[in-house]
C-alpha cells in the first residue's frame, strides 16, 4: 500500500452544547487505503467524519489534507465527497441530473458531462435508469444513485457514513463486495463509518475502533481481531470471554483460580489484567486435573456451531463448538496459551460502561 | 336509514351555507332592481358593472395591491421561515407564536392600530400604507405554509449540495428553494385570496384615491343594494372559487406521487438494483 498520509487528524475535541463527543482524536490517512471507523452509537464515528467533510468546525487540533491546515476551509472546497446515510438524493432533479449535479456546476461542456455520468451510472451498475425520478427507485438503487453522484466529482476520497445500513441483509453483502471493488478500480480512499463489526473486518484495509469519543485502537482487520488492545475491542470485535487476571511476571498469567502459561510480557509484576479468550478458541475436552472442569449450562443451536454456556466456579464461560455436551454433563475446558489475549485494565469507568452495555446478559464473569 | 338522515343532515347544512350566495347570484341576473320579485333574465347589471368608473377602478386597485403585496410577504415570509427553521428550539417556538398572534387578533384591532400607526409616522394613507398593511397580515401565511415544507425537507439535501461543490447561495437555490417551491406557492396563493377578500384593516388603511373593491362594495350599498354589486359580488365568488380549485386540484395532483413515493420506500426491503 502506498503510505501517502493524505488526511491527518491531530488533537481533534469537538463539543456539542457542553457534551465532549470528540477527545484529542489522532488519525492518519493514507492515499488509497480503505478505513472504517466502528464503534457503537454514539461513539462519534459521525462527527469525525463530517469534521473530514468540512461540514463541522473542530473546537481544538488540526485537520490536515495533504499537510496543509483544512480546518476552516468550507466543504465546497474540499478535494472529498460524501454519501449520506440516507442518500440525500435531490428529489426534484432525476437520475441523470443528480449525478450531473457536481459537473454543472464545474460548468462543464454538456457533451463531456454526457460522457462522464454514462462512465459512473455503469460503474454502479445503473445505465438505462437516467430519466427516472429518484423517488421512484428502490432503496439500493437510490444508494447506487447516491455513490455515483459523488464519485462524478472524481474525489481523492470518498466519506460513505453507513451507507448501506438501510439495505436488508443479502442486498447489503452484495453491496459490500461492489463498493470494495469500486473502490480497488478507482482508486481513491475511502473512509466508511459503520457500526457492523462484521462488514469492518471483511471490507478494510484499516479499522479504527472508536468509543465514547477516542480511538481505541487501529490495525488491520487481523491485528483487530487477533489482537484486542483492550477488552472493550475485543468485546466489539467478536464475541470473547473476559476474565478478571494478575500478571505474576513475564509470560504467567493467574486467572480463573490458576496459573497459565501465555506468550504476553511487559507488565509490571502483579499487575491486574483483563484476560480474553475467544468461544471458537476454547475445546472441550474430557474433565481432567489439567484443565478447567465445569458444568454445562445449556446448549444453544446457532446455525454453524453450538454455543455452550459451562459455569467452573464463579466464571460463566461461552464456548463455540461443533460438537454438543449434554447439559448438565461435567466437561474440561482446554486452550493453549496463545489462545490467552492479555490486556492492560482500562482507566476508564465509562468504557466499562460502554463495555457493559455491548455485553448484555452473556457476562464473561459473574462476581 | 341513518346513512339516510346523515345525507340529509349534510345536504340541510350546505344548503344552509351555500342558500344566501345562489340568491345572490340569482338576483344579479334579475331584470327587476327589486330584491323580491323575479321579473325576468338579464346580464343588463353586468353590463352596468363594466362601465362602472369607480369599481373598476378599485377592481384595479385589489388586484395592483393584491399582486404586490402577496409578493413582498411571500419573500419576507419565505425568508422568515428559513430564519425561524434554523433557529433554537427555545427562540423558535416564541416566534412562531408571535407569528400566529396576527392571525389570532382581531381584524379591527389590527386595522385601527396600523392606521394609527400610519398617523403618528406621518405616512399619508394611500397605496403604500394599504401594501404595507397587506403584506402585514399575509407574511403569516407564508412563514406557516413554508416552515412544514423545511421540516419535511431531508436536512442533508443542503449538505449534499455543498459536498458536490456548491457556495452556501447556491445551494440555496439549486436545492432548497426547488424543495420548499410548494409551500411557497401555496403561501403566495393564500396572501393573494386574503388580500383580495380584506376589508376591516384595508378600510382603516386606505386613502381617497386608493379604495380597494370590499371598500367601493361597502360605501355603494351604505345608500342602497345596487344591483351592480350582486353582479361584482357574484364574479368574485366565482374567481375564488376557480383559484380554490386550482389550489385543491394541484394538492391532489401531488397525492399520487406521494403514494407512490410511499409504495416504493416499502418495496425497498424486496428491492434489487
Ligand atoms: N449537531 C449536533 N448537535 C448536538 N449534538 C450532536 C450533534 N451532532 C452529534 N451530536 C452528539 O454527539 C454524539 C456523537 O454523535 P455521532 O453522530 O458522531 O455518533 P455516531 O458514532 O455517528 O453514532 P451513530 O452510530 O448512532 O450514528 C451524540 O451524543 C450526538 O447526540
Ligand atoms: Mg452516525
Amino acid at each position: 500500500m502506498d503510505k501517502n498520509k493524505i488526511i491527518e487528524l491531530k488533537g481533534i475535541s469537538k463539543a456539542f452544547n457542553g457534551e465532549q463527543v470528540l477527545k484529542s482524536v489522532d488519525l492518519d490517512i493514507h492515499d488509497k487505503e480503505f478505513v472504517t471507523f466502528l464503534g457503537p452509537s454514539g461513539c462519534g464515528k459521525t462527527t469525525t467524519l463530517r469534521i473530514i467533510g468540512g461540514f463541522v468546525t473542530p473546537d481544538s487540533g488540526e485537520v490536515l489534507f495533504n499537510g496543509k491546515k483544512v480546518n476552516h476551509v468550507p466543504p465546497y472546497k474540499r478535494p472529498v465527497n460524501t454519501v449520506f446515510q440516507k442518500y440525500a438524493l435531490f428529489p426534484h432533479l432525476n437520475v441523470y441530473e443528480n449525478v450531473a449535479f457536481g459537473l454543472r456546476l464545474k460548468k462543464m461542456k454538456e457533451t463531456e458531462i454526457a460522457a462522464k455520468v454514462a462512465e459512473m451510472l455503469d460503474l454502479v451498475n445503473l445505465r438505462g435508469y437516467e430519466k427516472r425520478s429518484v423517488t421512484l427507485l428502490s432503496g439500493g438503487q437510490q444508494q447506487r444513485v447516491a455513490i455515483a453522484r459523488a464519485l462524478c466529482n472524481e474525489p481523492k476520497v470518498l466519506l460513505l457514513d453507513e451507507p448501506l445500513g438501510a439495505l436488508d441483509l443479502q442486498l447489503r453483502k452484495e453491496m459490500q463486495i461492489e463498493l470494495k471493488k469500486i473502490q480497488q478500480r478507482l482508486e481513491i480512499t475511502f473512509i466508511y463509518v459503520t457500526h457492523d463489526q462484521e462488514e469492518a473486518l471483511t471490507m478494510s484495509d484499516t479499522v479504527v475502533v472508536m468509543n465514547g469519543g477516542e480511538i481505541q485502537q487501529i490495525g488491520t482487520p487481523q491485528d483487530i481481531y487477533n489482537e484486542p488492545i483492550n477488552a472493550f475491542v475485543a468485546k466489539f470485535i467478536g464475541e470473547s470471554n473476559i476474565l478478571p487476571g494478575i500478571m505474576h511476571e513475564d509470560y504467567k498469567v493467574e486467572f480463573a483460580g490458576d496459573n497459565f502459561v501465555c506468550v504476553d510480557k511487559g507488565f509490571r509484576p502483579l499487575e491486574p489484567v483483563d484476560v480474553v479468550i475467544r468461544p471458537e478458541d476454547i475445546t472441550i475436552c474430557p474433565p481432567s486435573d489439567t484443565v478447567i472442569n465445569g458444568l454445562v449450562e445449556s446448549v444453544i443451536f446457532k446455525g454453524v456451531h453450538y454455543e455452550i454456556m459451562v459455569r467452573a466456579y464463579s466464571d460463566l464461560w461461552k464456548i463455540h463448538s461443533t460438537k454438543a455436551p449434554e447439559v448438565g454433563s461435567v466437561v474440561g475446558i482446554d486452550f493453549t496459551p496463545e489462545d490467552i489475549h492479555i490486556m492492560r485494565k482500562m482507566e476508564n469507568s465509562e468504557d466499562y460502561a460502554a463495555l457493559d452495555h455491548l455485553n448484555g446478559e452473556e457476562a464473561g464473569t459473574i462476581d | 336509514m341513518r346513512k339516510l338522515a346523515n345525507r340529509f343532515y349534510m345536504g340541510l347544512v350546505f344548503l344552509f351555507l351555500y342558500i344566501p350566495i345562489f340568491v345572490l347570484i340569482a338576483n344579479s341576473f334579475n331584470a327587476s332592481k327589486s330584491r323580491t320579485v323575479w321579473t325576468g333574465f338579464t346580464f343588463d347589471w353586468y353590463r352596468k358593472l363594466f362601465h362602472n368608473e369607480t369599481i373598476l377602478k378599485s377592481l384595479l386597485n385589489t388586484l395592483i395591491i393584491a399582486l404586490i403585496a402577496s409578493v413582498l410577504a411571500t419573500l419576507l415570509g419565505t425568508l422568515a421561515a428559513i430564519g425561524i427553521y434554523n433557529m433554537k428550539k427555545f427562540t423558535r417556538n416564541l416566534v412562531i407564536n408571535i407569528t400566529y398572534l396576527p392571525i389570532i387578533n382581531p381584524e379591527i384591532v389590527t386595522g385601527v392600530s396600523l392606521m394609527l400607526l400610519f398617523v403618528a409616522l406621518k405616512i399619508e394613507l394611500g397605496y403604500v400604507t394599504l401594501i404595507l398593511a397587506h403584506v402585514t397580515f399575509c407574511v403569516p401565511y407564508v412563514i406557516l405554509n413554508v416552515l412544514p415544507k423545511l421540516r419535511q425537507m431531508d436536512n442533508n439535501l443542503y449538505e449534499a449540495a455543498l459536498d458536490l461543490g456548491c457556495t452556501p447561495p447556491m445551494a440555496f437555490r439549486k436545492v432548497v428553494i426547488p424543495e420548499i417551491m410548494p409551500g411557497i406557492m401555496t403561501g403566495f396563493l393564500m396572501s393573494i385570496t386574503y388580500s383580495i377578500d380584506d376589508f376591516v384593516i384595508s378600510y382603516f388603511t386606505h386613502g381617497a384615491t386608493s379604495q380597494t373593491l370590499p371598500i367601493t362594495i361597502f360605501s355603494m350599498t351604505r345608500r342602497k343594494v345596487s344591483p351592480e354589486v350582486n353582479a361584482l359580488s357574484a364574479l368574485l365568488f366565482v374567481a375564488i372559487l376557480v383559484i380554490m380549485i386550482i389550489m385543491n386540484v394541484s394538492e391532489m395532483r401531488k397525492l399520487p406521487s406521494d403514494q407512490r413515493r410511499r409504495a416504493a420506500k416499502a418495496e425497498k426491503k424486496g428491492g434489487r438494483a
